[in-house]
């Protein structure tokens, strides 16, 4: 694998990494919901990339399906769908912005730690992209946990797809990854329909202590 | 000739899928009912005949001896709970729950359901037994958000999301799973198929597999409800429509429980690798404290036998993690009875439910004197789940709990402990439950009462006497566990 | 022959940056103006201000102590050090070994650290909201330019400013996506450091906006005339630090002729230039931030140095 392909495979993945860091500080929905669409047309170009030097052309519907899907439908949905609810525009936070970023620095950190030296035996390419996916999952992972919004939720959901996307390819010659890829499409693309159809217009954390109790099923 | 096995094997997926679409489009609301009855009793007949006919394995599906007997304790209990559901969903739309359209959804979904678990179960290959679990995951979801109140809405999503998170991990799992088999195997389906990584589950690199495993056992064990990642699971089994309840402890626990069985049986083929037992000894043992202590806290019927479900999740995999072929014998013994009971305990609840119009039970008392048969079948499913003998219960937590003494002693202490603590639990909310005087609503019960004690007596009858043919069976799946 | 040559480039780059530095200020003044479509101070305004100032007499409080004499001084002293280190327009000099990145970071650092006493020194209530608030840039500002320095030094192998501007001209290089962002990052922190919209405006004298302003309120005369100097070239610095580092064509050797250095200059002069008119045109279009909100900018300097270092290591461990 000559030096210029390893470069721009590990710009994207590099890139997407950064994406994901944009993805956690970002505190407005509409800003959330752009920076999702550059999420999903960096992991397309980093899949159509692999597709190019890994000579697998079926990867290229994979590029394709997160390109549509991802960096279009979905962020204009989600666009109407909030503009029609009436949604908050600012996304609450659980701890602040600060400490969440240290937190996802800790985790690029250690997915790096942990799968570079697992994957000793696999070439370049295939363990950098590794340990990056595993990064951007986490990352996606931290984000669904510090935030109080379903949107947000759904899109933090939905950057793991996005690793998990980058890993698949990572892993060479793994068959089934445009039926997986688009299994994850259809997932997520039922759950924003039906956000919309069931109006869910936040998670439903409220500090009235009486209305905790009364979704808690009674109590426990 | 037409190979028939295959054939059966095409039915037990085809069934499913096709009366899904049928029962979509299919619009008398009465008849829908009945025709997933049909539909589960003739996947249940190909499932069955696969006792006698095995195809061989393809790239896709496979019919071992692991899974056969899951199959066919899925697609039985899937048709026992049509033949319940049949009768309590239209008692459903009668009193205006339900409308027709979510009827015919209602049904539609509850095939798929089926597809997508009898499809994890035969697959063969690993990404298909996850799109499997995927799509199984997704049907749940919707039909736990069935009656769209804002409790039920907010069921669903929390299950969605940690479902979601579940998948998404094990996904991860799998892709690493992959990588160390094609470095042995080669690239491509093979590096996938099961039959494939069992054989040659020595060569694969050790550090990769432990990774993978963490991974697919926190993934797959959301699915399982092992705690801590267990959040969806009282909820979902309180919000949505009762059948769905005991599909999902009956059948769907059980399904991701395989799932980790399988890669579990993977690792232990490896000697390079971590041992799987402490990580599913621990995660068992806390799922069995914490829900027989949680017990006492719940005031929704069906909350407290969501934890109930998750205690004896947690019996399930501490059995399995700590190994040998005894343990293993007693917990596959216990999925199949747990399935049984579980399902035959929430067909109980359904029609308590239905009768009584609520499902706090603090409202509900005295049923065996309104209701002798609906309140003793009650009776009858608390002593089996809780493991009182003769039940078949009692037999598999004996055995668990003597061979885990036989090994570490503290460990068997800590789950008799968690067992006594449930037993008291359950003990004091039957009381209440079933025995004193009657008060509230007291309306008949519509819902049939035949598939609840039909489980009942399975269970009662295998608990005093199991057939030397499925005792054989279970010790050879039990050395094949590791 | 050759040790007489090289010091006299040596000498020849720290006049030269002397020179330049007011030029710069007045330039990069002219183009703000000229994009406010205003007339704007003649270019050599800064100089006539600088030699007003040094006759003017000096006003001292009374409980002025000596730090505040001093102060000035020293502040133009390790500036103009700093700023003479970094290769302008040829690589190698003869003080190039010691001309650290390291050194470099530690030498403004002392330099802030003695404005910041000094605007502390006379009790005023300015004085200390301009050293508070430069101290909390700093304490952000500094790990960030470290980050950059770690990730260029990583992949240089070496701190040395000549090495390092040696590997970027040279073939090694390649398309890295950790340059990327230290190029972005420096940046950020060369705005901060400079106190530069969008961290602080250069012209203001309102108490909520002020950061070194306010530090500098105090002075007159010739001691403001020293430190007016310091801070063109500390902004002069950070040009040439980028120059070099990220944009090296046309930097001549050590060694090499006349025209060669001739080269080095005219490219050096070009891309201040350059540089000068980025700044006007970013300055213009960008609102000042609020103080509070500083931190969230230099955070995500610091999150990208980070960022780029981690990305980097990984790209070196495989």
């Amino acid at each position: 694998m000559d030096h210029l392909s390893l470069d721009v495979a590990h710009m994207f993945a590099g890139g997407l990494v950064l994406v994901s860091f944009m993805l956690l500080y970002q505190d407005r929905m509409f800003g959330l919901l752009n920076i999702f669409a550059l999420h999903a047309v960096v992991v397309s170009l980093s899949v159509a990339w692999q597709a190019y030097i890994q000579f697998a052309p079926h990867l290229y519907i994979t590029a394709a399906i997160a390109l549509v899907v991802k960096a279009i439908i979905i962020p204009v949905a989600l666009h109407r769908i909030i503009v029609r609810l009436g949604i908050h525009r600012t996304i609450e936070t659980v701890g602040g912005i600060g400490l969440t970023m240290l937190a996802g620095i800790g985790l690029v950190a250690l997915s790096i730690m942990v799968m570079l030296p697992i994957t000793a035996e696999a070439g370049t390419l295939t363990r950098e992209d590794l340990a990056f996916s595993l990064a951007v999952i986490l990352l996606g992972l931290l984000m669904m946990i510090s935030r109080r919004n379903a949107i947000s939720q759904i899109i933090g959901f939905m950057s793991i797809e996005n690793g998990l996307i980058l890993a698949a390819t990572a892993a060479k010659g793994m068959p089934l990854v445009v039926e997986i890829s688009v299994a994850f499409s259809i997932l997520v693309a039922l759950t924003v329909i039906g956000i919309f159809l069931f109006r869910i217009r936040e998670r439903f954390d409220t500090v009235d202590v009486y209305e905790l109790e009364r979704f808690r099923g009674g109590h426990p | 000739m037409i190979e028939t096995g295959p054939l059966l094997v095409m039915a037990i997926l085809f069934v499913p899928l096709g009366s899904a679409a049928l029962l979509a489009l299919f619009p008398d609301g009465r008849l829908t009912g009945q025709l997933n009855t049909l539909a589960s009793f003739f996947t249940l007949l190909a499932s069955a005949s696969l006792f006698r006919i095995r195809p061989d394995p393809s790239q896709f599906l496979i019919v071992d001896d692991v899974n056969i007997v899951f199959i066919v304790l899925n697609t039985f209990v899937a048709f026992t709970t049509s033949v319940f559901s049949a009768s309590y969903i239209a008692h459903e739309v009668e009193t205006g729950r339900l409308t027709p359209t979510y009827l015919r959804f209602y049904h539609a979904m509850y095939q798929t359901l089926m597809f997508a678990m009898n499809l994890a179960l035969l697959a063969n290959n690993v990404g298909l037994m996850w799109v499997a679990v995927e799509l199984a995951t997704l049907t749940t979801v919707l039909m736990v958000g069935l009656y769209r109140t804002p409790a039920a809405l907010e069921a669903a999503w929390k299950y969605f999301i940690l479902g979601s998170v579940g998948i998404a991990l094990a996904l991860f799992g799998t892709i690493m799973v992959y990588l160390a088999a094609s470095a042995v195997v080669g690239e491509g389906l093979n590096a996938m198929a099961w039959n494939v990584l069992v054989r040659h589950a020595d060569a694969f690199d050790p550090h990769l597999l432990n990774l993978a495993f963490v991974f697919l056992l926190l993934g797959y064990g959301t699915k399982v409800g092992l705690v801590p990642l267990h959040a969806w699971l009282p909820d979902a089994h309180a919000e949505g429509p009762t059948p769905i309840s005991a599909v999902l402890s009956g059948l769907l626990l059980n399904v991701a429980l395989f799932a980790v069985l399988r890669f579990k049986m993977v690792m232990s083929a490896n000697s390079g690798a971590l041992a799987p037992g402490p990580l599913m000894v621990t995660l068992g043992l806390l799922s069995v404290l914490y829900a027989a202590f949680m017990l006492y806290r719940c005031h929704d019927i069906k909350r407290m036998f969501a934890y109930s479900s998750i205690e004896h999740m947690g019996i399930i995999t501490f059995a399995f993690g700590m190994g040998g072929a005894l343990a293993n014998f007693a917990g596959l013994l216990h999925m199949t009875y747990h399935s049984l009971t579980k399902s035959a305990i929430f067909f109980s609840v359904g029609h308590i439910a239905q009768v009584k119009g609520t499902q706090n039970m603090a409202e509900i008392r005295g049923l065996t004197v309104s209701h002798p048969l609906l309140g003793w079948g009650l009776v009858l499913g608390a002593m089996a789940i809780v493991g009182l003998p003769p039940m078949g219960i009692f037999m598999t937590e004996f055995l668990i709990i003597t061979s885990t003494f036989a090994r570490q002693p503290v460990l068997a202490v800590a789950l008799v402990i968690g067992l006594l603590v449930a037993l008291g639990a359950l003990l004091l909310r039957l009381n209440g439950l079933a025995f004193g005087a009657p008060h509230g609503k007291e309306a008949p019960s519509q819902a049939s009462f035949v598939p609840m004690f039909a489980h009942l007596t399975l269970v009662l009858a295998a608990g005093i006497y199991l057939p030397p043919a499925l005792v054989n069976w279970f010790q050879h799946v039990a050395r094949l566990l590791g | 022959m050759a040790l007489i040559y090289d010091l006299f480039v040596q000498v020849a780059q720290l006049l030269l940056v002397l020179a330049l530095a007011p030029l710069l200020t007045g330039y990069i003044r002219k183009i703000k103006a000229n994009l406010l479509r205003r007339q704007g101070p003649p270019l050599l305004q800064p100089y006539r201000d600088l030699l007003k100032l040094i006759r003017k007499e000096v006003v001292l409080a009374e409980n002025a102590s000596w730090i505040f004499r001093v102060a000035p001084y020293l502040v133009f002293a390790t500036t103009l050090i700093a700023a003479s280190l970094v290769p302008t327009f040829a690589t190698g000099l003869v003080f190039s070994s010691a001309a650290d990145l390291i050194a470099i970071v530690a030498l403004l650092g002392s330099a802030r650290f003695i404005l910041a006493l000094a605007g502390l020194d006379v009790g005023t209530s300015f004085g200390g909201i301009g050293s508070s608030r430069e101290m909390m840039i700093a304490s952000l500002a500094e790990p960030a330019m470290l980050m950059i320095v770690f990730t260029l030094s990583l992949l240089a192998g070496s701190t040395q400013l000549s090495s390092v501007s040696a590997f970027m001209q040279g073939p090694d290089v390649g398309l890295r996506v950790s340059l990327g962002m230290a190029l972005v990052a420096l940046i950020m922190v060369a705005v901060a450091e400079n106190a530069r919209i969008p961290v602080d405006n250069p012209a203001t004298h309102l108490e909520l906006t002020m950061i070194h302003e306010a530090m500098i309120l105090e002075y007159s005369g010739r001691h403001l005339a020293v430190i007016e100097a310091a801070a063109s070239l500390k902004l002069l610095l950070y040009f040439s630090l980028i120059a070099c580092l990220f944009a090296p064509w046309g930097i001549a050797t050590a060694g090499q002729g006349v025209v060669a250095m001739a080269i080095g200059v005219a490219s050096y002069i070009a891309k201040l230039a350059a540089g000068g008119l980025l700044l006007a045109v970013f300055e213009t279009g960008t609102a000042k931030m609020r103080v509070f909100r500083v931190s969230d900018f230099l955070g995500a300097a610091l999150m990208l140095g980070l960022l780029a270092a981690l990305l980097l290591f990984v790209s070196r461990s495989v």
